[in-house]
């Protein structure tokens, strides 16, 4: 059953240079327990896609068009009060940056009561329990202690956890996770992607999960989709597309990830940079956003713009595929 | 805690030491005390003699000394001009200056602090922009001339508020007087308080202001709106909790501050407060009754200062596992 459905969701932030499009027709969804990774240089515009999911793009950014529907029902255009309860109770998020995230005046105990309180019908005592259990289950060691100690009194790997456990503390049914482990040294991490995994599997959690890691994505994602400059180049199932990518960006994206996938930034390695839409009228090339660097581009890469169609198990963006 | 706060009385020491050293040489060098007691016509002897008696033929250190001493316990001379004790003056006077400062202040942080945090919330409301614009009003204009605006106004015009003087007041304990146990003493009590309190009030509107726009940038603000608070949760209690450390640094020293040049206000207002007394004394080169001012002014900014701290540690965990670090390796 399908729970996300991003529709061709164009995100527009005005600047002094003009009108930015970080986000330019970007279309996927994510089923009941899934979980979708979303891979792509900096700057592809992964987390602006998150924060429009969640109606939290910074300002003074907007949706400029398309929608997003959660649950079968349109959330990309609801009052802010009805967006407020979905965010949190139904749609857990977790940001990028685990030292900056935890208000630093209050105990990781009162900001997950707080939490949980404030979407489910708890007793302060009730609440106070499971912030404890919800603490052990992220990894924190002698949880029970530690509840009542504040945000810095812990390490960045733990604070990343505490930020977890808060992100899913009101059971949310969609949990898009912006990085969740890049903080995190290997065996932490793994823990963090076998709660993930367990929560998929036994709790039907759906994962929408950002990250530069391939080898997380390879580990744990069903699917996989592919950003370059605010759209989606390729998605689909996890092993078709490390193991037989189609697109020429994802193929360098893969071919630059020495055997053992590892880290994207290796992706310099593809001749040129990502264009940025900054606003200006030719920060953006004409037709397919890759054909700069591609290595396989012809005449039609540079007057007209791949849309998404299917080649094999995927969905591809290039006119060659 | 407890190391914490005698290290900080540690450290006033030197400070109130310094500011004693500025007021006993004003106290024993401006101005000479043997002239202006005895008159142009003494003789030598009778001059001798009355020096003797005040102790101004020894060395300056046990001069010095002995004044500290005797200001410790409450002694600061007589004054020159009323012909009595120096701290049966300021005792006098000592509550007026208190009740108008106190009343000013949680005037300044009652008003100031909401249409703060409104201001930082909406900021580009309609009433946001008219509090900025009144509140550049209040910042630019001079004390006196607002004392004076609303004498005119609310005294003279209407005839509403009394224009000057405290009120009929009532005697509190041993020394202490208020008036607050009647209307007419309330009533005398707000023009002033208006007129002390409306700077501070834009200043403290604007501080939180810009603390709010900050605050309400950072990541845990964005964190907690994913999280799903409600709006009164991530602005009331996150977003203005951590805008109080700035906050309470300069309401504290912006107490010091009313106290200090309440004078304006209570020159414009004829308030019987210290400010009063000081420009009195000023005015007939009173030099003791000055002196001890000055002295009771160093005091108070070190009790605020102190009690600013101790306001961080209760607000901002981080400083108390500062303080606790401190003191074990103090240890
Ligand atoms: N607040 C903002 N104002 C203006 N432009 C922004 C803002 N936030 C992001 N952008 C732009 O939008 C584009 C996408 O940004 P986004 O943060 O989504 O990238 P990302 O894929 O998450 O990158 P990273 O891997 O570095 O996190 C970038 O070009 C960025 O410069
Ligand atoms: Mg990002």
């Amino acid at each position: 059953m399908t729970l996300l459905s991003v529709r061709d969701l164009v995100v527009e932030i005005p600047s002094r240079r003009g009108l930015a499009r970080p986000i330019d027709g970007v279309s996927f969804d994510i089923e009941k327990g899934e979980i979708l990774g979303i891979v792509g240089e900096s700057g592809a515009g992964k987390s602006l896609t998150g924060a429009a999911i969640t109606g939290l793009l910074p300002n003074p950014g907007r949706i400029a068009g398309g929608m997003v529907l959660f649950d079968g029902n349109r959330i990309d255009d609801l009052p802010a009060t009805r967006m407020r309860r979905l965010r949190g109770r139904r749609i857990g998020m977790i940001f990028q940056d685990p030292l900056t995230t935890l208000d630093p005046l209050f105990t990781v105990g009162q900001q997950l009561v707080e939490t949980m309180r404030t979407h489910l019908p708890l007793s302060d005592t009730a609440a106070r329990t499971r912030a404890r259990d919800w603490l052990d289950r992220v990894g924190i060691p002698a949880a029970n202690r530690r509840i009542d100690a504040y945000p810095h009194e812990f390490s960045g790997g733990q604070r990343q956890r505490v930020v977890i456990a808060l992100a899913l503390c009101a059971e949310p049914d969609l949990l898009i996770a912006d990085e969740p482990t890049t903080a995190l040294d290997v065996s932490v991490q793994a823990h963090i992607i076998a709660l993930l995994r367990a929560l998929a599997r036994e709790r039907g959690t759906a994962v929408m999960l950002i990250t530069h890691d391939m080898g997380v994505i390879a580990e744990i994602a069903d699917r996989v989709a592919v950003m370059y400059a605010g759209r989606i180049v390729e998605i689909g199932p996890v092993d078709a597309v490390i193991r037989h990518p189609t697109h020429p960006y994802t193929d360098g994206l893969m071919g630059t990830i020495p055997s053992v996938a590892r880290r994207l930034d290796r992706l310099r390695q593809i001749d040129g940079s990502m264009p940025r839409p900054n606003g200006t009228r030719d920060a953006m090339p004409v037709g397919c956003a890759f054909h700069p660097r591609c290595p396989k581009v012809f005449d039609r890469c540079r007057q007209e713009r791949p849309v998404l169609h299917t080649a094999g198990a995927s969905l591809v963006a290039c006119w060659l595929a | 805690m407890f190391a914490f706060i005698a290290s900080r009385i540690l450290q006033a020491v030197p400070v109130l030491l310094a500011v004693g050293l500025i007021a006993f040489a004003l106290f024993a060098y401006v101005g000479d005390p043997v002239t202006i007691i005895l008159g142009q016509d003494a003789t030598d002897a009778q001059r001798r003699a009355l020096a003797h008696d005040l102790g101004l033929d020894r060395p300056f250190f046990v001069q010095y000394a002995h004044y500290l001493w005797s200001a410790a316990q409450g002694d600061f001379g007589i004054s020159l001009r009323l012909a009595q004790p120096v701290s049966a003056l300021i005792a006098e006077r000592l509550p007026a200056t208190l009740e108008l400062a106190v009343t000013a202040s949680v005037l300044a942080f009652a008003v100031g602090v909401p249409m703060g945090v409104h201001a930082g919330i909406h900021r580009d409301s309609f009433v946001s922009r008219l509090f900025m614009v009144v509140s550049l009003i209040g910042v630019s204009l001079p004390t006196f001339v607002l004392g004076i605006l609303l004498i005119l106004v609310f005294s003279v015009s209407l005839n509403w508020l009394p224009s000057f003087g405290r009120g009929p007041v009532v005697a509190v304990g041993s020394w202490w007087t208020t008036g607050f146990t009647s209307w007419a003493g309330i009533r005398a009590l707000i023009l002033p308080a208006v007129t002390l309190g409306l700077f501070q009030m834009t200043l403290i509107m604007r501080l939180v202001r810009s603390e709010m726009l900050e605050v309400l940038r950072t990541d845990y603000i964005r964190f907690a709106r994913a999280r799903g608070l409600t709006d009164r949760a991530i602005h009331f209690s996150h977003a203005l909790k951590n805008t109080l450390v700035p906050v309470i640094t300069i309401i504290g020293l912006q107490f010091g501050g009313i106290v200090a040049f309440s004078l304006v206000t209570e020159t414009v207002f004829q308030w019987p407060g210290m400010g009063l007394l000081l420009v009195q004394s000023v005015v007939s080169a009173d030099i003791p009754v000055m002196s001890a001012y000055l002295l009771l002014i160093a005091l108070l900014f070190v009790a605020i200062n102190l009690t600013v701290d101790l306001l961080y540690f209760c607000v901002d965990p981080r400083l108390r596992a500062l303080g606790r670090r401190a003191e074990t390796r103090g240890r």
